[in-house]
């Protein structure tokens, strides 16, 4: 029997409270229609964020508690569906309350981890040659607004190698939206996506409970035996989010306004990425924006402390400097012998063609080792670098070796003399 | 013993009040009753007859009223034979084991054994009649490869302590009673291999502390030469992300010549856990031959793990350390990192309310921050041998910005400082420990003096290339081109250190020793060479000779004659 209280005693922002008993934290509640979580308990005030916002909420509206955590339905029905970040639909399907499970549940035991070894492929060069993405991998991309980060998201949802794809949307606005949905559908990959949508017109409160609803649906796949990769996008928005309702609460702002605990906000969510012993995987790809391209800034920043790396999405294409794989040495040397020695020959290479770049804009004289460098520049950042190439790690390897015996002698790329026998494209240089 | 109980009146975050009736102190351990789990907290704060307690646990679930039971004890570990090759939370729960029990996730509320039940071969060390005190040592038990001495309790009190009975040499359990002991008003105490320690308290059973003056080798040639470490003492290696912390503290933690190892993974990537875990146990310790994971205790609450546990870890790491050095050990803490450490106690002084700091740090940040460190130290036992903790702690400042608080109140207390440098990882130059900016108080494993005057050319050489960026190489003078290629050698073949090759990962001191004089002598000598060309030319040959010597095998016919080349090309061109 639930019992149904009518005296809201305080409406602060999103808070709201009143007097209960018996009520544990955490638990759900229903105020009026919108659902609610408590947060704080004083003797037998309750304190609860409203999913829906505080705005029109009256002092008489009933409040009722129903003796359970958030939880969200897990299924095989999930897949090809979309939900807002209370995890009502918002393609006019059926609501789905079948096998319920709670979210942010405990993290996973470090003694459970294994050391991850399996590459993702993509199809994208700068990801797969350059910054290999390796499965329980978790890696944001650094981005500056305007850039094609979510277009990057997409591509990656449908060229990846994943069983079950679960985007998060944040403060996404609604057109963005619209397009994820539209290029998953046209790509065929919304029959293993699920989404979790929060528009930027939704209630704030939403949008903080965006990653965990996706991430507590990906976790029951993985241990399913499922390779998940999920998608969170932006979240730099969910730590305004949780900044604004910081705020409203009256915490201690740390750094910029954001909460003191914003890293073990964010840690929390993304220490979630794991490879399961005998199971499945969850892999997070997740974009932050850089609010003026500043990496100091506290989301950057406190992102960058806790993830395997980061991919530096800058003019349209993923930065070779800047980006970084932490586990990519965990698979390099299984795909292909001369993939580590050709990733850091033409990296070191086309770091080069940058100082030759500089000294050229600089009105310096250009060498005939300069210019070799600037064409070499070019192709690399044509063929390779462009985000709309998509061939596999292997054609992207080969290319790559075109790409140096198009511009270099084979004793100018610093390689190793074997590699560079077994590699060369143009045979005719030996002899 | 009565038994003080209370029951929940508010929960904030982790944070519960309580009302109780009867006696609590401070820092006492209670546990709260809830859907039938006990989960474990501290009382941090009493007002008004509240008691305020942060939970070690996610607070979901909690009712106000649900019961809480106190200790009367402070937050304690246990100590005793078995701990090392152990991985532990932040609470001393062993981490494979409750892997064992809940499976894939942490489940709360449950609290299991730290010290394996097991049997030992015991050794007595005293007989019937003998005085003892705390910290006696009672008798002996093989752990692996050291000798692992079973103490009196460290908090035991009072001097007039009498052995009344000790077992034979034998085998027990490790929770049996080995030994009775009483005083003088007839007190006795029973004692097992296993006692309780507070983490918050250190352990100052010794006769005098003092002072560092013998290097703790690391075999990193950048730490060891221009940036030592001293035995007992402090260092802390801030940096930006990426620049390589973690990497270079599991260096520190696979090559240092200590006895024992301690890694506290405090808050951070619960991967770099892992690697550890997988890795140690293959790898051998040069010293003994046996797995590294004989000398090796992790301690770690990663960044997922509830955050008031991690604010333990790092004393329960601490603790440990000190027991070990209890023995006449050297030990060897590494703290990654304490930032987060540092957070862990922000996040809580918010949800006491009290008035922020600086960041809204609290304001015992400082003191809190070396009162950590000063439980290094190097000491003479009650016995006359020494042990020593040395305690080395990344830090993590916000936006790779030195200038914040942790780092700060840090670097006040630390006698080193392994500043890493965005700009050296970025060039893929490793360690990227910044050769100026960083400082060390210690003395290291080659002539300190020489190392001032290889020092001074790096700085010089600094200066020529700021200048150079202005007025190009054609607009200076060969001398200065010189100093700058000079500069660069000592860069690329001495401070970095390539921890990926088997043979030049490990550079042992002797051979830091010879490298670096036959690099300064390089490095004072006069060369006879004007054109720019040749001048790089010249270096890079010699770099390139430096680098084959890293590739070979210290004490071989190689490694001489490489050396010799070495000499026979620099001395073709100098002039005396």
């Amino acid at each position: 029997m639930q019992k149904v209280y009518t005296k809201i005693d305080s409406i602060i922002g999103n808070v709201v409270t009143v007097r209960a008993k018996g009520v544990r934290n955490g638990d759900l509640a229903l105020v009026g229609d919108s659902y609610a979580t408590v947060i704080k308990l004083d003797q037998d005030i309750v304190s609860l964020q409203v999913f829906a916002g505080g705005q029109g909420v009256s002092t008489t509206d009933p409040v009722r508690f129903l003796g359970r955590p958030m939880m969200v339905s897990f299924s095989e029905n999930l897949l090809g569906r979309v939900f807002d970040g209370a995890g009502v639909p918002r393609d006019n399907g059926p609501a789905l309350t079948e096998n319920m499970i709670p979210i942010g549940g405990p993290s996973v035991n470090p003694a459970k981890r294994i050391v991850p070894k399996k590459m993702i492929r993509t199809g994208i060069p700068m990801i797969d040659v350059f910054n290999t993405l390796v499965e329980s991998q978790k890696l944001p991309i650094f981005s500056v607004s305007g850039e094609p980060y979510n277009a990057l998201l997409s591509r990656i949802a449908l060229q990846a190698e994943v069983d079950v794809i679960i985007l998060g949307g944040m403060g996404l606005k609604y057109d963005d939206y619209l397009t994820f949905r539209d290029t998953l559908e046209k790509g065929g990959a919304m029959s293993h996506t699920v989404m979790f949508i929060h528009t930027a017109a939704d209630p704030i409160v939403e949008c903080t409970l965006v990653p965990d609803m996706s991430l507590a649906v990906a976790e029951q796949f993985a241990l399913g035996g499922k390779r998940v990769l999920v998608l969170l996008t932006d979240m730099t928005n969910f730590a305004d989010a949780q900044k604004e309702m910081a705020i409203t609460m009256e915490k201690v702002p740390s750094n910029r306004g954001y909460p003191g605990d914003l890293y073990s906000c964010l840690a929390y969510r993304y220490e979630k990425a794991v490879d399961f012993e005998g199971a499945g995987s969850i892999t997070i790809l997740g974009v932050t924006t850089m609010p003026g391209d500043d990496v100091t800034h506290p989301v950057p920043d406190n992102t960058g402390y806790i993830t395997e790396g980061q991919y530096y999405l800058k003019n349209g294409h993923i930065e070779p400097f800047g980006s970084l794989s932490r586990l990519k040495q965990n698979v390099n040397s299984l795909t292909r012998d001369d993939h580590r020695a050709l990733m850091d020959g033409m990296i070191r290479i086309y770091a080069s063609y940058k100082e030759s770049l500089e000294k050229k804009s600089m009105g310096f004289m250009m060498t005939e080792w300069d210019n070799k460098l600037l064409r070499y520049g070019e192709l690399f950042e044509s063929k390779l670098m462009d985000l709309s190439v998509n061939i596999p790690l292997e054609e992207a390897l080969d290319l790559g070796w075109e790409i140096l015996a198009e511009c270099f002698e084979p004793n100018e790329t610093g390689l190793k003399t074997s590699l560079i026998k077994e590699r060369w494209p143009k045979k005719d240089v030996f002899n | 013993m009565e038994i003080v109980t209370g029951y929940v009146t508010g929960v904030n975050g982790n944070m519960l009040n309580v009302s109780f009736e009867g006696s609590v102190r401070k820092n006492e351990v209670g546990y709260i009753v809830t859907d039938g789990k006990r989960l474990k907290g501290e009382v941090i704060r009493i007002n008004n007859g509240v008691a305020s307690m942060q939970i070690y646990e996610m607070s979901e679930g909690i009712k106000v009223g649900d019961p809480v039971e106190f200790t009367g004890e402070l937050m304690s570990v246990e100590l005793g034979p078995g701990l090392l090759t152990q991985v532990f939370d932040g609470l001393q729960n062993p981490l494979p084991d409750l892997a064992e029990k809940c499976g894939f996730f942490l489940e709360r509320g449950v609290y299991l054994d730290p010290i394996p039940d097991r049997e030992w071969e015991f050794t007595p060390a005293v007989k019937a009649g003998d005085s003892v005190e705390a910290g006696s040592t009672v008798g002996t038990v093989p752990e692996g490869i050291f000798t692992h001495q079973i103490m009196v309790p460290f908090t035991l009190r009072g001097k007039d302590w009498k052995v009344k009975s000790v077992k034979k040499k034998g085998t027990y359990h490790v929770r049996s009673t080995v030994a009775v002991i009483e005083n003088s008003k007839g007190d006795e105490k029973e004692l097992s291999m296993v006692f309780a320690q507070p983490i918050k308290m250190p352990i100052k059973n010794y006769t005098e502390r003092l002072r560092p003056d013998e290097p703790l080798v690391t075999k990193i040639r950048c730490i060891d030469a221009f940036l030592p470490v001293a035995k007992g003492g402090t260092f802390c290696v801030p940096g930006p992300f990426g620049a390589g912390k973690t990497v270079l503290q599991h260096l520190e933690a696979k090559n240092s010549e200590a006895d024992i190892v301690i890694v506290a993974a405090c808050g951070e990537r619960a991967g770099e856990v892992v690697e550890i875990l997988k890795e140690f146990p293959e790898l051998e310790d040069p010293k003994t031959g046996r797995s590294l994971m004989e000398r090796t205790i992790i301690i770690c609450n990663t960044s997922s793990m509830p955050v008031a546990a991690r604010e333990a870890s790092c004393y329960t790491a601490v603790t440990l350390a000190e027991y070990y050095r209890q023995m006449g050990l050297d030990v060897l803490l590494l703290a990654d990192s304490t930032s987060r450490w540092a957070q862990a106690m922000r996040e809580m002084s918010g949800r006491l309310e009290e008035i922020p700091g600086e960041e809204a740090f609290p304001a015992y940040l400082e003191s809190t921050i070396a009162a950590f460190y000063e439980r290094a130290g190097k000491v003479r036992l009650k016995d006359g041998r020494i042990g020593s903790i040395t305690i080395g702690g990344t830090v993590s400042p916000a936006g790779g910005n030195f200038e914040e608080p942790v780092t700060q109140a840090t670097l006040k207390v630390v006698g080193a400082f392994h500043g890493l440098s965005r700009e050296r990882s970025d060039a893929r130059k490793y360690p990227a420990i910044h050769p100026m900016d960083s400082w060390s108080k210690y003395a290291g494993v080659v002539d300190m003096e020489r190392v001032e005057q290889a020092r001074a050319i790096l700085i010089r050489s600094n200066e020529v290339n700021q200048m150079m960026k202005v007025v190009g190489e054609e607009g200076t003078s060969s001398e200065d081109y010189i100093v700058y290629q000079k500069g660069e050698l000592l860069d690329a073949v001495y401070l970095q250190q390539n921890s990926f090759d088997p043979i030049d990962a490990v550079c042992v001191p002797e051979r830091q020793r010879q490298e670096f004089d036959k690099l300064y002598d390089a490095l004072m000598k006069t060369y006879d060479l004007t054109d720019k060309k040749e001048i790089r030319g010249f270096f890079n040959q010699l770099r390139q000779e430096f680098l084959d010597w890293h590739g070979t095998l210290f004490e071989t016919p190689e490694f001489d004659a490489q050396g010799k080349k070495i000499t026979d090309f620099y001395m073709a061109k100098a002039i005396d």
